[in-house]
């Protein structure tokens, strides 16, 4: 069960009190190992780290310590002063703390506990929460969020100071991003009020279990300690082996795309063998496509459901209701579903496309069959023939049980940022007390006191180099050497800005009857769109959304006004986020696959005849090689890399290999990146230049690209824009856009966009800058992983010329022509626009 | 003479629009040059905003002043006009000009010097720049044209003003481009607001109902080295 020596072996009745002896007898159960061990670590004082798959009784677990503890609790007396929260459970979801609530609500009345249980979310209504705080319940079940804004509040400390035990529910997904900095340094706060605070953390499988562990306790003095401070681990096993299994369709399996269109009959009749399916795909578009070419197959009319994150509420409680009463058939659902809802009696999942990471492929098999005794039955359908090679490498990884969960990155300064001023907000701050707080919070132990400082001072005037904004300071250091909010103003506008979630602006999509176009009011929502989307729709256009065919009538203040739609040109939204790049573990067994012939058996007989032919043809490279090829094809030449490292890391080595190319005279024209490859397009030879080493090949690919020309490009790039928008917004400098704001407010606000131009070329190290550059290089961008990718192949790099285009490189060049390539192409579009005028007017 | 000269190549035909039977260059950076009066037109600088966020507790940089004079002292650079008008919202609120840190100050003197400088008076700032030369005027004529910050209801062949801050938006290809522009029929022009913070509305909203004779309206949109003229049909809300 674990690789400590454990605490539990004493009889858990000694443990357990009497009441819950009772109630495991009564329903014939008894409490499983990791439950008492769980409850022996705590009750020594321990914070324990819980690592166990889906089913295996967590969160019974995770409460185990407090319930006990409360069971032996004396009772208050009439006129005793109220007790503040004992317990406060923080989960990524409001939907999972609200299913909380019901699960332990009832063991609890069957043991007969004298505890309060709670949930305060956003939805949470006001007066409920005004009595929370003089009556607070002995459990607390709410999000980071509301836990910020707890901190926030000028009673705080009263509020928190019976506080015992911190449960962290699905933990791992909660570290990885500006959510889980946020949380952490609510976390070092609270253990200011309470020095001797236990936490539990609950997580799925992960690849690096101590960095959890480091991240559940304090890391201050991180000098005095020899190791970093760590929880204590329990890790359970895994349940019954899952059977998945990869469709070997009868069919011909597309070279590139990601609809799977091809596999629908098949699809269908997997839904018709099983009682419930769950589908997961990847993004919200392929979601309602999905959903779409489904009912155009459901001739026995079965109730096929779907799930996304831009529907409306409303219509994803219904269908998660539904799901609950196993009143459906199968549900098209996106990573809305991923965490650890109960979902009734789901016997398939079929996952399409492929899962891009080998640790979120097994967390939504896991939704299968939540027994964990039973194997989960799942079956994989790769959208394309590099997708076939990625299924059979996730699926080898989920047998050897291989994590690939993303490394934990550094804090964020612009989270820092918020959370100083609602530290600020709570009550006056001492900024050498504030600095070591904030280092015990594990993304932050290795922050810098220069760093600190110069984010009070971002937090206080903004902290540019011009001086000028002393007298609006929103904190101010007073006599006492404390730092205090400077006008109660500032902690209502900190109030209604709190969190890390930034979206893109939205639109809500709102229904009207046929034929009353823009006149039409009152229908339902239907879900939100994003603007940009929406913005390029014509009236009369016909979209997918929401499962329907939609007509877009045109816009109306924040609201997209659409009705029932039809016809043939249909268009599928496109969504900002939701696409995960091939993850670095799965990317390095593709690799791998491609290298060795004798897995190839494992492989569709089309796959393994198209890798056959690419040897003949071509080469495949080694493992830890770059194969590069260059052929000429119509009047143009083309390079072709295969790093495997994921689309966004391509898209910047594109970038950054057309910038060279460009000065090298190969007049390059254009670029495209997929998740495995890479291609170039240029007016001369680029074989001849890399044969005349003017550059090389190795020095085209060498690593000092990431030096200036990154820098160069970086700055320009409309990603850095949007990084710096949600960073600009998280650390206070621009507020979050609400719904129902008017869109011709735009005169009157500043918009992220003209802010970052004037501060770029005005100060071009402010702190919040160098927040956005990192985050965009990790993100967005994803230097550090081409940093690597570019190390790791010095010397290594395949060149193969070719009289025409190899079988390997069908894929990215099918993908050619389906995306904009340069920075000039606004210019050029409003050229098009202008020369149409032009020729209409007989002008020109 | 060598400036007039870098004038004369400045003016491209394509960029030449008339109003009301003056012709002018609706320049790519935002601003309108009459060679013909030597008046340089500029509209809705909203110097100083900046800091008037921050006095609200937003504490946006405090370039945006510095930014907007930078680009501004390029362009009078360029045409060296005998006449600038300011066409309101020159700061963005009353305050502005006193506000305004000393070395700015100097830089739009500096700008000021040699030229007739008309503020003319917007919402923002309907009082004279405290302690700025410069002439404050409601509307100004000038032959036959009529320079005003907000559009008139009642329509005024020759007026030039800003106010609306247009912008404009076409769908080419499935891809969305906006951008500042200058609207106008041929008889009265707004112009793009100037200022390095100022968003923008679009031509199409219903803020500009009745102010156009739809048939002739073009949207003059800033590209990074030109104008682009694109007729009303091919223009999108939002």
């Amino acid at each position: 069960m674990t690789e400590q020596p454990r605490l539990a072996d004493r009889n858990a009745a000694v443990l357990l009190p009497e009441l819950f002896v009772k109630w495991f007898a009564e329903k014939g159960w008894s409490p499983r190992a990791h439950q008492i061990e769980l409850l022996a670590r705590a009750q020594a004082g321990q914070s324990v780290l819980l690592i166990a798959p889906t089913g295996a009784g967590k969160t019974l677990a995770g409460f185990m310590p407090s319930l006990t503890e409360l069971a032996n609790r004396p009772r208050r007396k009439p006129g005793q002063a109220h007790r503040g929260i004992h317990t406060l459970y923080i989960s990524p979801l409001k939907a999972l703390a609200v299913d909380i609530e019901r699960n332990l609500g009832k063991p609890v009345e069957e043991i007969g506990l004298p505890v309060t249980i709670e949930t305060r979310t956003g939805d949470t209504p006001a007066h409920k929460r005004q009595r929370q705080k003089l009556v607070p319940p002995d459990i607390l079940l709410t999000t980071p969020e509301q836990l910020a804004l707890l901190i926030a509040a000028p009673d705080a400390r009263r509020f928190f100071e019976d506080l015992c035990y911190v449960i962290f529910d699905e933990l791992h997904s909660l570290v990885t991003s500006k959510r889980g900095h946020l949380l952490a340094l609510g976390l070092a706060r609270l253990r200011n009020y309470v020095p001797g605070l236990q936490t539990i953390g609950l997580s799925a499988t992960v690849a690096e279990p101590d960095e959890l562990r480091n991240w559940l306790v304090g890391q201050n003095p991180p000098k005095t300690l020899k190791s970093p401070a760590m929880a204590g681990l329990i890790t359970v096993a895994g349940g019954a082996k899952p059977d998945i299994s990869i469709l070997d369709s009868q069919e011909r399996v597309p070279w590139s795309g990601h609809s799977a269109r091809y596999a629908i009959p098949e699809i269908y009749e997997a839904i018709k063998k099983h009682r419930t399916t769950l589908l997961f795909v990847n993004t919200r578009s392929q979601a309602e496509l999905l959903f779409q070419e489904l009912w155009r197959a459901n001739e026995d009319a079965l109730p096929i459901a779907l799930h996304h994150g831009s529907l409306d509420v409303g219509q994803r409680r219904r269908v998660e209701k539904a799901m609950g009463e196993n009143a459906l058939r199968a549900i098209v659902a996106t990573s809305t579903l991923d965490l650890g809802i109960d979902w009734g009696d789901v016997d398939l999942v079929v996952h399409v496309g492929a899962p891009k990471g080998a640790s979120r492929l097994a967390q939504r098999i896991g939704r299968a069959n939540h027994r964990m005794d039973e194997p989960s039955k799942a079956i994989l359908i790769p959208a394309n023939r590099f997708e076939v090679l990625e299924c059979r490498a996730a699926l080898d990884a989920n047998y050897l049980g291989a994590q690939d969960t993303p490394p934990l990155i550094k804090g964020a300064l612009d989270v820092l940022s918020q959370h100083v001023l609602g530290v600020a907000c709570g009550a006056p701050f001492n900024a050498d007390l504030l600095f070591e707080e904030v280092r015990g919070a594990a993304p932050y132990a290795a922050l810098e006191r220069e760093t600190f400082d110069r984010v009070v001072d971002f937090v206080a005037t903004g902290g540019y180099a011009l001086k000028n904004y002393e007298r609006y300071a929103r904190i101010r250091k007073t006599v006492d050497g404390l730092w205090r909010v400077s006008h109660p103003r500032i902690a209502q506008q900190y109030r209604l800005n709190v969190g890390t979630i930034v979206e893109m602006p939205e639109l809500n999509v709102r229904y009207v009857r046929q034929g009353r176009g823009m006149a039409g009011r009152g229908g339902p929502v239907l879900g939100k769109i994003e603007e940009y989307f929406a913005e390029t729709l014509r009236p009369g256009d016909n979209f997918l959304f929401a499962g329907k065919v939609l007509r877009f009538e045109g816009i109306r203040e924040n609201e997209c006004v659409v009705s029932n739609g039809a016809g043939a040109n249909i268009i599928v939204p496109s969504y900002a986020g939701g696409k995960f790049p091939l993850s670095t573990y799965l990317a390095d067994q593709v690799r791998g696959m491609l290298a060795d012939s004798g897995r190839w058996q494992a492989l569709p007989e089309q796959v393994a005849d198209w890798l056959r032919l690419q040897k003949e043809k071509s080469v495949l490279p080694k493992r830890g090689d770059l194969l590069v090829e260059t052929f000429p094809r119509g009047n143009r030449h083309y390079m072709v890399a295969y790093p495997f490292e994921g689309r966004l890391a391509h898209q910047t080595l594109g970038m950054l290999l057309t910038r060279r190319l460009e000065r090298a005279g190969a007049r390059p024209l254009g670029f495209v990146a997929t998740d495995y490859s890479l291609a170039v397009w240029a007016l001369d030879d680029m074989a001849a230049l890399f044969k005349a080493k003017k550059p090389s090949l190795g020095a085209l690919f060498d690593e000092d690209m990431l030096g200036d020309d990154l820098e160069a490009w970086l700055n320009d790039s409309w990603m850095l824009k949007r990084t710096f928008r949600t960073c600009a917004v998280i650390a206070g400098l621009i507020e979050k856009r609400f719904p129902g704001q008017e869109k011709s407010g735009r005169q009157v606000t500043v918009s992220a966009d003209l802010i970052y131009d004037v501060l770029r070329s005005h100060e071009p190290d402010h702190i919040l800058l160098q927040a956005t550059r990192t985050d965009a290089s990790a993100g967005l961008l994803d230097v550090s992983r081409l940093a690597e990718m570019l190390s790791r192949v010095r010397g290594r790099i395949v060149h193969k010329h070719l009289e025409q285009i190899s079988p390997l490189a069908i894929p990215v060049m099918l993908e050619i022509g389906k995306e904009p390539v340069n920075g000039r192409a606004n210019e050029t579009l409003l050229m098009e626009a202008a020369d149409l005028v032009e020729e209409a007017m007989g002008r020109g | 003479m060598n400036f007039s000269l870098a004038r004369a190549s400045l003016i491209a035909e394509a960029d030449m629009v008339g109003i009301a039977g003056e012709r002018a260059v609706c320049d790519p950076r935002g601003v309108l040059y009459f060679p013909d009066l030597r008046l340089l037109a500029v509209s809705d600088l909203h110097l100083e905003k900046g800091s008037s966020f921050a006095r609200r507790g937003a504490l946006i940089p405090p370039y945006d002043t510095g930014a907007t004079l930078l680009r501004l002292q390029a362009v009078i650079a360029d045409y060296q006009p005998a006449i600038v008008i300011s066409l309101g919202d020159s700061f963005h609120d009353g305050g502005g000009a006193e506000r305004m840190h000393q070395s700015f100050r100097e830089r739009l003197e500096a700008l000021m010097a040699g030229r007739d400088w008309f503020w003319v008076a917007g919402n923002h700032d309907p009082e004279a720049p405290a302690d700025l030369p410069g002439d404050t005027v409601r509307e100004l004529a000038i032959g036959s044209l009529l320079f005003r910050h907000e559009p008139s209801k009642v329509r005024v062949e020759g007026e030039i003003s800003g106010h609306l801050h247009p912008c404009a938006r076409i769908v080419q290809r499935g891809r969305s481009v906006r951008r500042r522009c200058f609207a106008g029929d041929g008889g009265r022009m707004i112009m793009p607001a100037f200022g390095a913070y100022t968003g923008s509305l679009n031509v199409l909203d219903r803020a500009y109902a009745g102010l156009f004779r739809l048939e002739t309206l073009m949207a003059y949109m800033l590209g990074a080295e030109r104008i682009f003229a694109i007729s009303r049909s091919m223009l999108r809300p939002g």
